[in-house]
């Protein structure tokens, strides 16, 4: 899979440097690394904390849909050839309604059941999602970089560290999203009433908040920042069915940090993805897939409601 | 959850023998006859295909049925129930390549195997609950996997591992005979599952999966009955993985991903929670259904350009069917079952019985 070639290294070094900025190198690299498969799992992570802090509705489908936002620049690039802003910007809109309609026709329908049944309906979307992309798009490799023809140099840091312009690009949009989330939680009329519907849904709904359009709009948000993660990696590293793997491993990130905190997923981001690029260079490659899933075992046992996360009834949800 | 629906009259038990038999009445001895008339003629009258799904059916019905003793009864949610099976499999598998272990001794030590990992399995679900238990059973279910395929690349078997026929003094199973081996393997779990849901453990699993704080209150061990629950099925589920790496001949991680648990948890809830004849007809279901729907896209025109994507249909209508299920018919295929039967129960009247039945 090319996303989990960020842990390896790639690393040409010109055979004058000395063996001492070598090591510099490489450890610069790491960290390059690190940070850009932490802002990866905290684009994708915050996704989960959105959909979860509303509504307390764990969305497994959330790696499915990340890929269909993928995909869908695929259909738009051909749609609206030669203009990639363009294309863009469509895919992004078409997420953002398709996280509306999950919500108005699938799972308000799954409100005040049980957590299973819920949890098993995403699950379920998400085969569903995953069976039409490759019925449409087929299972093979795409690149959405050659549809949009753009291309993806390889950008230079200090110290000889490389990163690719769109992981630099993702790096930055992770930044930007976190910003905009928190102003519009913090000062947003819409943003605060997802604050009040996530905090008391009753009380929310009796001060005349509209609980449906409150949680409409998180899903549709949460699916549009997990298509901006899915849309820049499958321009830095081409796309195929498997990406929703990179959906479930981000989990264990949002879960490290606190299911209901986006500070905590942007922490937990770095720290799951910091284990997982040490381990894989300093341990066993083998080791990508399971990594995430250690970390998240391991907060379970010592703080299962994760390092900022509320300590709530763990069975509340 | 389901109450047995109501006897059309009483039939008075005076001895205990009679109390505890399972099948108390006539019309039950002679619908068993039949039935067991009906499995044994079978392998003799179906073509090799019908018999494999069979033998799959019997083997998916072990997973099913005990994944229902823990979610269904117990009510502690497992999605890492592939990595169950894997760790049997796998447990067989290494046994079997390594010390060239015969079946009777990788039986065992699979049982032993899912006995120590649901043990494993079921620590979180003492200080966790709901979604959280679930999404540790998923991690559980990764590490498992890991390991698997650790042993499989460091071992050199990076394509599976081949297991020979399990061979008892020369005798070797062929396709009837797996038939029989899986259809005894199925009958013995499903006893095992009655067996214990009428007896304490399962009167305190209930209680647990109702509340918890209750059934402590009542004297319930509640920590001991959930671990309970989990190495019992469990270790159910490891032999179901050992007999599917006989079977198979083959072991290899790519078996057992997320979408084997995904599909087992399928069959529950499309088979009926809280039922272990929903436990049967969802992995009857579940298995049969990809080739259902391969069978119907045959059927249409231009059949030759889909069957590229016969893979693809599968799955999208897996989900459509798992969703239509979740949201319309939460008690699954059980509750169409209990609502035919009180239709022909009460039939020419329309009206519903004042107890037992649901809805």
């Amino acid at each position: 899979m090319s996303w989990s070639r960020l842990g390896r290294l790639t690393l040409r070094a010109p055979s004058t440097t000395s063996r001492f900025q070598l090591a510099r190198t490489i450890r610069l690299q790491l960290a390059v690394n690190i940070l850009v498969l932490g802002s990866i799992y905290a684009l994708i992570a915050c996704g989960y904390v959105l959909i979860y802090r509303v509504s307390r509705v764990l969305n497994l489908a959330h790696g499915e849909l990340m890929m269909l936002g993928a995909y869908l620049v695929l259909a738009t690039a051909s749609l609206f050839n030669g203009h990639p802003g363009i294309a863009l910007a469509a895919a992004i809109l078409l997420s953002l309604l398709t996280g509306a309609i999950v919500y108005i026709f699938l799972m308000r329908k799954m409100t005040g059941e049980m957590v299973l049944a819920a949890i098993l309906t995403t699950v379920a979307l998400g085969i569903l999602v995953r069976g039409i992309v490759i019925l449409i798009w087929s299972a093979q490799q795409q690149y959405p970089a050659q549809a949009l023809d753009v291309s993806n140099p390889s950008l230079v840091l200090f110290g000889g560290a490389r990163i690719s312009m769109w992981s630099a690009v993702l790096v930055a949009t992770t930044i930007a999203v976190y910003g905009a989330l928190f102003i519009f939680l913090r000062f947003g009329r819409w943003g605060m009433r997802m604050r009040a519907a996530g905090q008391n849904p009753l009380l929310a709904a009796q001060r005349g908040i509209n609980l449906h359009g409150v949680y409409a709009l998180a899903w549709s948000l949460s699916t549009l920042t997990g298509a901006l993660a899915g849309i820049l990696m499958a321009l830095d590293s081409g796309l195929t069915s498997s990406m929703p793997v990179i959906g479930l491993k981000a989990f264990p990130a949002a879960l490290v940090g606190g299911l209901d905190s986006f500070a905590g997923a942007l922490v937990g981001g770095l720290i799951v993805a910091g284990a997982e690029v040490l381990l894989i260079y300093y341990v066993d490659p083998l080791l990508s897939d399971v990594v995430p899933f250690l970390a998240l075992i391991a907060m379970l046992i010592v703080r299962p409601w994760g390092v900022f996360g509320t300590r709530e009834d763990l069975d509340r949800v | 959850m389901f109450r047995p629906p109501p006897r059309a009259s009483g039939y008075l038990h005076t001895n205990y023998g009679e109390d505890l038999s399972l099948f108390r009445t006539r019309t039950e001895r002679v619908s068993l006859a039949i039935f067991l008339v009906i499995v044994a003629s079978f392998p003799f009258l179906a073509s090799p295909f019908a018999l494999d799904l069979a033998c799959q059916v019997f083997l998916a019905s072990i997973g099913a049925l005990s994944l229902m003793l823990l979610t269904g009864y117990a009510g502690q949610i497992s999605l890492g129930h592939a990595g169950l099976i894997a760790a049997g499999a796998f447990t067989t598998g290494i046994l079997a390549r390594e010390i060239a272990a015969p079946f009777w001794i990788t039986l065992p030590a699979s049982a032993l195997t899912g006995i120590v990992l649901g043990f494993v399995f079921g620590l979180p679900s003492l200080r966790l609950r709901g979604l959280y238990l679930a999404v540790s059973t998923l991690a559980l279910h990764f590490v498992v996997i890991y390991l698997g395929g650790e042993y499989e690349t460091k071992r050199g078997f990076s394509t599976g591992i081949v297991i020979d026929p399990p061979s008892l003094a020369g005798f070797k199973l062929g396709g009837r005979g797996w038939y029989f081996v899986l259809f005894v393997a199925a009958v013995a779990s499903l006893l095992i599952c009655i067996n214990l849901l009428r007896s304490r453990s399962g009167r305190a699993w209930g209680a647990i999966r109702v509340r918890e704080t209750v059934a402590e209150a009542l004297g319930i061990n509640v920590a001991r009955y959930k671990l309970l629950a989990f190495v019992i099925s469990s270790s159910m589920t490891s032999v179901a993985g050992c007999l599917f790496a006989y079977y198979r001949g083959f072991v290899s991680v790519e078996a057992f991903d997320l979408f084997l648990s995904i599909q087992y948890v399928a069959m529950i809830i499309i088979g009926g929670i809280g039922s272990l004849l929903g436990a049967l007809l969802g992995a009857m279901f579940v298995t049969v259904f990809p080739y259902l729907i391969e069978a119907l896209l045959r059927l249409l025109p231009n059949a030759q350009k889909l069957a590229g994507d016969i893979f693809a249909v599968n799955y999208a209508a897996f989900g459509v069917v798992m969703i239509l299920f979740l949201a319309f018919e939460p008690l699954g295929l059980v509750g169409i079952w209990r609502r035919l039967q009180n239709y022909f129960l009460l039939w020419p009247f329309r009206y519903k019985p004042l107890a037992g039945a649901r809805k």
